[in-house]
Formats: C-alpha cells, sequence, structure tokens
C-alpha cells in the first residue's frame, strides 16, 4: 500500500528490509577500530624511528660483545705479561715476536699496542669496558629495586609514613655523595677483605672487595632520586579508579602496588634507570681515577686511565683509549635513555 | 616564610650532624690505627701516641671531643703533616680551590646560559643542533678526560700554556675549562629546555601579540621564568665541583683542598679526611640551604610547606 508522500518531506525512505539484523559482512565493516597497540609496541614502534637512540643502541651492544664475549675468545688475557714486548705502539711487534713470526708462527698482534708491563692493551680496554659496564648495570639494577619499594611505600601509605621517610631522603640528597662514597668506599675496603678470606664468602674475591664496596655505597645512597620520581608518579597513580576498584574487589596492598601502581609507571622506571647506568659508570670511573675502584691488576676505564697519565707525552694512545671509550659509552646510554624517554615516557619530556 | 627557612636550616644541622657522626664512626671502623704504616714502633711509643692524640680514651669520648672541637673549628691535628692542624691546612689551602671552583662557577653560568638561550632562540637552526651537540658530549665526559686531552694538546704538544700549578692567569685557563665544562654543558641544556617551555606559555604570545619585539620578549619575560631550575641547579653544580676539583686539582698539580683530600686518602690520615669532608659537607650543604630558600623568594608561585 503506497502512501503519498509530501514532496517536501523529510521522512526517510524505509522499506520493511532495512529493519532486519545486520548480516556478519556488514557488521564487519561498520568496526572502525584498528588492531589495539599495546604499550610496548606503541613505544617500540616510535623507538625504532629515532635514529640516534638505534644508533646508541646498536654502538652499545657492539662495546658490550667486545666486553664481555669477546675476551673468552681473545688470545691474550689482562694479566698476562709478555717479557719483552713492553711498551709497543698499537699493531707493533716486538723484536722476539718478529722472530716468532719469521720463524713460520703466527702472532695475534696487538691491536692497542701493550702497557709498560707487557700487557695486551686491548684486552685490557675490554675488560676495563666489562667492569664499567657492570657497575652500570649493577649499580641501577639495585637503585631500581630499592629506590621503587621505598618510593611506593611512601607514597601509598602517605601521612606520617611519607613524612618520615621522605625527611630521610631530603637528608641524604642534602649530603654530598661523593664524600661519602669515598669515605664509605674506604672504610668497607678492609672489613670485606677479612670477609673475602673467610670460608663460603670466596665470590668477594673474585668480584673484589672494592667492586662490592662500590656496589654497597650506590646502594646505600644513590637510590634516592629515584624514590622520589616513583613516589610523585604514584602519588597521582594511586587516586585513579581502578585501584579504588581493586581495593573493593579486596586486593591486597602489596598487590595494588605490584600490580597496578609499578605497572603504570614501568615507562618513567625504565627511563630513569636507563639514565641511571652512565651516571654510575660517571662515578665509578672517577673513582678508579682516584685509586679507589677495582684492585690491581684487574682494569677499570677509570684506572687504565689514571696509570697513564704519567706517561702520557710518550704513550698517548694509553691514556686517549681508555677516555675515549668511557666518553663512548656514557653518551651512548645518556643518549638510550632520551630515546626511551621519548618513546615511552613523552609526559617527562622538559 | 621565616617558618620555612628556619625549618631547613634545622635540617641542614641535622644533615651535618649525621656526616660527621658517620663519618666518625666510619673512621673508627677502618682497622690498623693511623701509626700503622710508621717502621716497627715501640709499644710505648705507640701508647704514648696515642695518649698525645687522646686515642685510648673510649669512643665515646673520643666522639664527643671531636664535636666539641669541631664546633669551634678545630679538626685536631694532621696526624702525617706533623705539628699542622687540620684547620690550619684547610684554612690554608680551601682559598686556592674556591678560587678556581669560583671562577669554573662564573664561567659555566656566563657561558651556559646565553649558549641556551641562543639555541632556544633559534631552535632548529644549526646553531641549535650546534650546541644540543656541544651538550650532550658535554655531559658524557668526565673531567679527567676533559683536563687530560686540555693538558696534552695546549700543555704538551702546543706549549701554550702552563700545566702546573696555579701561579698566573694563564694557569687557570685548563683546570678551569676542565672543571666548567660539564657545568656548562648542563646549563646551557637546562636553559634550552626550561626556555623552549616558558616560550610556548600564553603570555608570551600576549606579549608579542601586543607587538613586543622577539628579543625584548625573550629578555624581559621569557629569562626570568627560564632562569629558575638554574638556580635550582646551583647546589648540585657545587657538588659536582667538588669532585671535578679532586681530579682537576690532581692532575694539574694544584695545591688546593681537593690534592689534599685525595692525598690524605692514600696516606689514611684520617684526622684529615674527617676535618675535610665535615668541612665541605658543611659547605654544600649550606649553599644548598640559601639555594632552597632563595628560590622560595624569587618564585613566588611555590608554595610553601
Amino acid at each position: 500500500m503506497d502512501m503519498q508522500k509530501n514532496p517536501l518531506s523529510f521522512q526517510l525512505d524505509l522499506k520493511p528490509e532495512d529493519f532486519l539484523p545486520a548480516s556478519k559482512d556488514e557488521q564487519e565493516s561498520l568496526v572502525v577500530m584498528r588492531e589495539s597497540v599495546s604499550f610496548w609496541k606503541d613505544g617500540l614502534r616510535r623507538f625504532r624511528k629515532n635514529k640516534i637512540a638505534m644508533v646508541s643502541l646498536v654502538v652499545i651492544l657492539i662495546i658490550m660483545f667486545c666486553a664481555f664475549i669477546v675476551p673468552m675468545f681473545y688470545p691474550y688475557s689482562y694479566e698476562q705479561q709478555v717479557r719483552g714486548s713492553e711498551n709497543l705502539a698499537p699493531m707493533e711487534y716486538s723484536a722476539q715476536e718478529l722472530e716468532r713470526i719469521a720463524a713460520g708462527e703466527s702472532v695475534f698482534p696487538h691491536i692497542a699496542g701493550t702497557d709498560k708491563l707487557g700487557r695486551d692493551y686491548a684486552i685490557r680496554l675490554m675488560i676495563g669496558a666489562r667492569i664499567s659496564l657492570l657497575v652500570g648495570i649493577v649499580a641501577s639494577a639495585m637503585i631500581l629495586v630499592i629506590g621503587s619499594i621505598y618510593g611506593s611505600i611512601s607514597a601509598f601509605f602517605g601521612g606520617w609514613v611519607d613524612m618520615i621517610m621522605m625527611r630521610i631522603t631530603d637528608i641524604i640528597y642534602t649530603i654530598p655523595d661523593i664524600l661519602l662514597i669515598i669515605l664509605l668506599g674506604f672504610a668497607l675496603k678492609a672489613p670485606l677483605e677479612t670477609l673475602a678470606s673467610a670460608p663460603g664468602f670466596g665470590w668477594l674475591q673474585t668480584l673484589g672487595p672494592n667492586l662490592v664496596s662500590i656496589f654497597i655505597v650506590f646502594a646505600l645512597l644513590y637510590w634516592v632520586s629515584m624514590a622520589r620520581i616513583v613516589r610523585s608518579q604514584i602519588l597521582t597513580l594511586k587516586e585513579a579508579e581502578y585501584v579504588t576498584a581493586a581495593r573493593a574487589l579486596g586486593a591486597s596492598n602489596g598487590r595494588i602496588i605490584k600490580k597496578h601502581l609499578l605497572t603504570n609507571c614501568i615507562g618513567t622506571l625504565i627511563v630513569t634507570t636507563t639514565l641511571q647506568i652512565p651516571s654510575s659508570i660517571f662515578t665509578e670511573s672517577f673513582m678508579s681515577f682516584l685509586g679507589m675502584g677495582v684492585a690491581v691488576p684487574l682494569p677499570s676505564l677509570g684506572s687504565l686511565a689514571t696509570d697513564a697519565l704519567k706517561g702520557m707525552n710518550t704513550y698517548p694512545h694509553l691514556l686517549f683509549l681508555p677516555a675515549a671509550i668511557i666518553s663512548i659509552i656514557i653518551l651512548s646510554f645518556n643518549l638510550l635513555g632520551d630515546g626511551l624517554r621519548d618513546a615511552f615516557d613523552p609526559k617527562l619530556k622538559n | 616564610m621565616v617558618k620555612y627557612a628556619i625549618k631547613r636550616i634545622a635540617m641542614g644541622l641535622l644533615s651535618l650532624f649525621i656526616v660527621a657522626t658517620l663519618t666518625f664512626f666510619l673512621m673508627q671502623a677502618v682497622p690498623g690505627g693511623p701509626f700503622m704504616s710508621e717502621k716497627a714502633i715501640s709499644a710505648q711509643a705507640m701508647a704514648a701516641l696515642e695518649a698525645k692524640y687522646g686515642l685510648d680514651q673510649p669512643v665515646l669520648v673520643q666522639y664527643k671531643n671531636y664535636l666539641v672541637n669541631a664546633l669551634h673549628g678545630d679538626f685536631g691535628p694532621s696526624l702525617k703533616q706533623r705539628g699542622r692542624d687540620v684547620s690550619d691546612i684547610i684554612a690554608t689551602k680551601f682559598p686556592v680551590s674556591a678560587s678556581l671552583g669560583g671562577t669554573a662557577v662564573v664561567v659555566a653560568l656566563v657561558v651556559g646560559i646565553p649558549m641556551g638561550c641562543l639555541a632556544a632562540y633559534h631552535r632548529g637552526k644549526w646553531a641549535d643542533n650546534l650546541i644540543i651537540f656541544f651538550a650532550t658530549c658535554g655531559i658524557a665526559v668526565p673531567s679527567f678526560v676533559t683536563s687530560s686531552v686540555l693538558i696534552y694538546t695546549f700543555g704538551s704538544k702546543l706549549k701554550l700554556l702552563p700545566t702546573i700549578g696555579l701561579d698566573s692567569p694563564a694557569s687557570y685557563i685548563m683546570p678551569v675549562t676542565a672543571l666548567a665544562f660539564y657545568p656548562t654543558a648542563y646549563i646551557a641544556r637546562l636553559m634550552r629546555s626550561s626556555l623552549l617551555d616558558v616560550m610556548g606559555q600564553d603570555y608570551m604570545r600576549t606579549a608579542r601579540a601586543k607587538g613586543v619585539s622577539g628579543f625584548k620578549t625573550l629578555f624581559k619575560h621569557a629569562l626570568r621564568n627560564a632562569i629558575l631550575p638554574v638556580v635550582t641547579y646551583v647546589g648540585p653544580m657545587l657538588a659536582g665541583l667538588l669532585v671535578g676539583s679532586f681530579v682537576v686539582e690532581k692532575i694539574f698539580t694544584i695545591p688546593g683542598l681537593g690534592r689534599e683530600f685525595v692525598s690524605a686518602i692514600t696516606n689514611r690520615d684520617y684526622m684529615m679526611i674527617m676535618g675535610t669532608t665535615i668541612f665541605l659537607a658543611a659547605l654544600v650543604i649550606a649553599i644548598n640551604v640559601v639555594v632552597d630558600i632563595l628560590y622560595k623568594i624569587i618564585d613566588p608561585r611555590i608554595k610553601l610547606k
């Protein structure tokens, strides 16, 4: 039955078919949402676009490869003294080695020369870089753990707990850390050496008491800024509805901190930790430079530089190689951290 | 305001007390007395020495004596430099370090702030890129690297500048450059980002819309607000210069407090170590307190807690 339609009417021309349920195809064509992009995917996509950060990541991986893997296959060891090959220039052979080459033996070249005790400098640089990286990474990991636990407890409980905990960080923050690092390093050295000779603590000896005291010092002092950052993040996060919801569902405090609060500031945590690595390396090289770092014969980039200082005019490469490597390591970590920050935590960018 | 200032000063004093206590007990924990390195001292001589320096008394009495004396500015005698008091050594050596450090602070501010402004003003242009490059490299290079590169090129190879001591104005150039390198780079970076932040504010747009020249807006409106983060950096900068001075004074053989401290560590002169630590800590803490209070005065937007 056709009704006469007023030509001026806006009434739609509906047919009975229009009221049928939509078919599968039609339903799918109406979905406008793209595939959901997770936090990681989104960050990684942004990170990959950042050329500087990618290059520094590659540089760090190359240095790590040289520091941790190459020494396993390297024909020289860092403490091995080759008689007669003292103070060689890079790629130079000593008289004895030239004889051996003439006799048909193959002698691995001293890529970076040797030091005054006839130790191959390239392997010492690699081990030195290993120490620096180890200090940077282990110290930052400890700072991450201590700082995030401290900061989240302080922010989560609030009130007087927060006040006391923050006053403690304020005090640690005002104390010039480098003085305490030197003092602690000095005071811890002897007890750790005694402890290392006790049975069951042999691992201390292999690590070197000085290295352990550096770690202890970092763990005691450097978590403060991390704790502050985590605290300020959690102070805002804990007001979120999902925290109230979790609490209403009966989640315990520990679970809320672990599952909801820390997970949500993971971007900040990653970025702060990455940027902590170069600053730890910086401090370690400084302490080694002052002769308070790892014990001889173990080299660190800082101690290699100090040792080379006296012979600077005759053998400048002995000084400039460790100096350049340490600067490159710090630079790459800084740039990597900046890149990660831009990718995972754009809010932090100032 | 007064309440805040008092609170802040009290906190500073508490920190200082903690530093002094920690220092004292850490030094107590170091095994081997200060006279261990001397060759074969008889038991009697040892006892006499210990009595002379009051080391035979109970630890707590020593601690009390040390604190009381330190409050009077007396840090006891140096154990290695016979006949000299620690406060004496500090009084003669500190001016050297202070003149070096002070010059470095001035250089860092005078070079760093304009660099940051220039970079922000020419954002994205080559000047900006150049300054960013410098700033990025600058904060990656430890002071011992800067110092040794400077010594090698300008001291040993080109023979332009003296490499030892602080006798002439020319001999200031290298140590100050080495010392100011990191803070300059840091300040330039800080200044640039904070200025860019301020330049995006509404009142800047208003000023420009009213016809104020770009240059004038930068100086009249932006700089004042953007300089605040640099003020907060003064405290950490000082601590950084302290660290730098240990290294730089060692490399350039400058007779300052930093070098004295480093040699006290190697010599285990623990009266000297304690005295210097407390003195330097007091200095850093005091400046931090002053900066914090100043900061609140400069920027009234910050709520007093």
